[in-house]
């Protein structure tokens, strides 16, 4: 699959993707003049919007994997130690082609739940915040410095908060997981910027490459040692990136916003803000620190904070009366399984981690699409409302349950991939605990997904009379082509693992962006 | 506050108040003209979009004030404050790609006026200014708006 594109368009392809989408969300508001369709005239320009964005993104990945160097792009022509560079190498263009294909999936998916779910008068509104959000976060990747990175997580989470707010048409507790998230969204993103600061004032530059270097110099000139500015800005940027990704336990924001969240939103957020999270934790413990700590030794906390939360969080997937709960408490456990991965510190261990941004991207995002489509038909999300409903859904639920098993990490799925890679990753490092929570993990979805199979098909409607039809193809398809993939890439996994083992050396050499 | 003692019609009252009225009128005009002559001179003095946009909503805020927040949303419909939020920051945005179109980078102004060093510059950050000054006091007015619209609803609620 080539992509040719005229060479003055493939000059500016690192801004186009971010660019494409922020046209397209200020240009999504006028739709609210027209008095009658403008929601259907908004979602078509989204949809369009999205595709083109796409293409841009497959592109560039095409470019990098061609060029050695990676693709450079400074905005206004200042040169990067002064001005705002886009940097694009093998991990961010990988990352960006998963945040444009989900959002251009869910795009797509979002038609019908929208009009469902979002009150008429405020359609274009929902369309254009959903771009910007899809701008920032795609910014959010692409960019080579480190303030760009908070501006744009600052477009890219206060676009989060609205969409989840959105939710308050349908159930008014959206409001309050929104304010919950902008609280703590607004905690995390302070300590990123008091870390970021903290580095400027020691090395004076705000680019990530020249950043690296600066610290690698004063290491070896030993001003490092016992050096307190570099240990809190360490710190503050690793608390405020984990409560950004939600890693146990600061995750508490996610389960409720993740819940009343339109059904659409919580398939897009969830499959690619908390991916964007890890990749920015990837920047800067390996682009930016990389080579200036013994990273394995420090990363000890977190690989604790994962595997207490791949338990805990599975526990409290059990519990829930709530479908689109489980499914969030259980994207607080994948979000552990990646950040385990990479806080080995091994070529093993950060592979596992980019494949499972894929994987869990994919896997997530088409089983919150599954029940969106029931939502959509049955209005709720709750246990009950699940009951027997494989009969009469039978194409939505096949598409639950072989994401469920995804999620497990059963063989032919692209979940028993990630876990593959992330149990050899723990044993070559001789960690047979770490190991064992993985494959703890594992066993403990198996019991939350088959709680759910169980009544999708085998339970008895409370009102048996009440039929209930398909979903629409609108969203049968997209859901399809994600659960498609995760199946493709459990059996062929050569594009995923290939992508990811050239991210990985990437990092683990140095990681220069 | 006055508006808590007689929470039923603040807006109406106030409107009534013929010297309010009067001033009101009068000042509005001289306030638009000193927000738009802050934006159009940010670049060279003190001021610039922000500042300038603020005063501009202002202008909007008091007649919203003084004749009630009903009859500014007669006079000026949400769905064009909306617009006009967008329209600020496309123009933002435009100013940007229109230097990617004439064959620079993005956000590159010397490529607006290649031939004059300097123009581009100034052109480029004075467009950029009035995009951020529409913006600004488009969002100014509509948080207003959005306040007064949720008095209005809790009014009702604690009456029925």
């Amino acid at each position: 699959m080539d992509i040719e594109l005229p060479e003055s368009i493939r000059a500016h392809l690192p801004v186009l993707v971010v660019l494409l989408p922020l046209f397209g969300g200020l240009l999504a508001m006028f739709t609210g003049l027209v008095q009658r369709g403008g929601g259907v005239i908004a979602w078509a320009w989204s949809v369009l919007t999205t595709a083109l964005m796409l293409i841009c993104a497959a592109a560039m990945l095409q470019q990098v994997h061609a060029s050695p160097e990676p693709l450079v792009y400074r905005l206004g022509s200042w040169p990067e130690a002064y001005g705002i560079g886009y940097s694009v190498d093998a991990l961010n263009a990988y990352v960006i082609l998963v945040v444009s294909i989900i959002a251009f999936l869910t795009t797509v998916y979002a038609k019908d739940s929208v009009m469902a779910e979002i009150a008429n008068d405020r359609h274009h509104l929902f369309y254009s915040v959903w771009l910007l959000a899809i701008a920032g976060l795609i910014g959010i990747t692409v960019t080579g410095d480190t303030f760009n990175i908070y501006v744009l997580l600052e477009i890219s989470s206060l676009t989060v908060y609205t969409l989840v707010a959105l939710g308050g048409d349908r159930d008014r507790r959206a409001l309050v997981a929104s304010l919950k998230y902008l609280i703590l969204g607004s905690i995390g993103a302070t300590f990123i910027l008091l870390g970021i600061g903290y580095l400027l004032m020691l090395t004076g530059t705000l680019n990530m490459t020249d950043m690296h270097d600066q610290l690698v110099r004063m290491r070896e000139a030993g001003d490092l040692v016992n050096n307190r500015t570099v240990f809190v800005s360490f710190a503050f940027l690793m608390v405020g990136l984990s409560l950004k990704m939600a890693l146990f336990p600061l995750h508490l924001w996610l389960p409720n916003a993740y819940t009343y969240a339109p059904s659409a939103v919580s398939a897009l957020v969830a499959a690619t803000a908390t991916k964007v999270g890890v990749y920015m934790t990837f920047r800067f413990v390996f682009t930016i620190y990389g080579g200036v700590y013994d990273t394995s030794a420090d990363l000890q906390l977190l690989a604790l904070c994962a595997c207490l939360g791949i338990v805990v969080s599975s526990l409290s997937a059990i519990r829930q009366m709530n479908v689109k709960k489980v499914l969030a408490y259980s994207s607080v456990g994948q979000i552990a399984y990646i950040v385990l991965g990479f806080s080995l510190a091994n070529h093993a261990g950060v592979t596992a981690s980019v494949i499972h941004i894929f994987n869990h991207a994919i896997i997530k995002g088409g089983m919150f699409m599954a029940v969106g489509a029931v939502a959509l038909r049955t209005g709720g999300t709750k246990i009950e409302d699940f009951k027997g409903i494989g009969r009469q859904m039978p194409v939505t639920m096949a598409a639950f349950t072989v994401g469920g098993c995804g999620l497990i990490g059963v063989p032919l799925t692209s979940g028993f991939i990630s876990k593959w890679y992330l149990v050899q990753a723990a044993m070559q490092e001789g960690y047979w605990g770490v190991a064992g929570v993985v494959l703890l993990g594992g066993v403990l979805a198996i019991i939350y997904v088959w709680r759910l199979v169980e009544i999708i098909w085998f339970g008895t409607p409370d009102d048996p009379s009440k039929r209930v039809k398909e979903a629409p193809l609108s969203m049968l398809i997209p859901m399809w082509i994600l659960i498609g993939a995760s199946l493709y890439f459990g059996v062929d996994a050569t594009w995923t693992a290939d992508s990811a083992q050239a991210a990985a050396s990437l990092l683990l050499n140095g990681g220069h962006g | 506050m006055a508006a808590n003692n007689q929470p039923e019609s603040g807006g109406e009252q106030m409107s009534q108040q013929t010297l309010l009225r009067v001033i009101a009128k009068m000042t509005i005009p001289f306030i638009l003209t000193f927000g738009c002559y802050v934006i159009l001179h940010g670049e060279l003095g003190p001021g610039g979009g922000f500042q300038g946009g603020v005063i501009v909503a202002a202008a909007f805020i008091l007649y919203g004030l003084v004749f009630g927040a009903d009859e500014l949303r007669r006079r000026i419909p949400t769905s064009i404050i909306d617009a006009c939020m967008a329209l600020g920051a496309l123009l933002y945005a435009g100013v940007g790609l229109a230097c990617v179109l004439r064959g620079g980078t993005f956000l590159d102004y010397g490529m607006l006026k290649p031939d004059h060093a300097g123009d581009g510059e100034a052109l480029g950050m004075s467009l950029v200014e009035y995009g951020v000054g529409l913006t600004v006091a488009s969002v100014m007015v509509t948080i207003y708006l959005m306040i007064s619209e949720r008095r209005a609803t809790l009014r009702k609620g604690e009456v029925s």
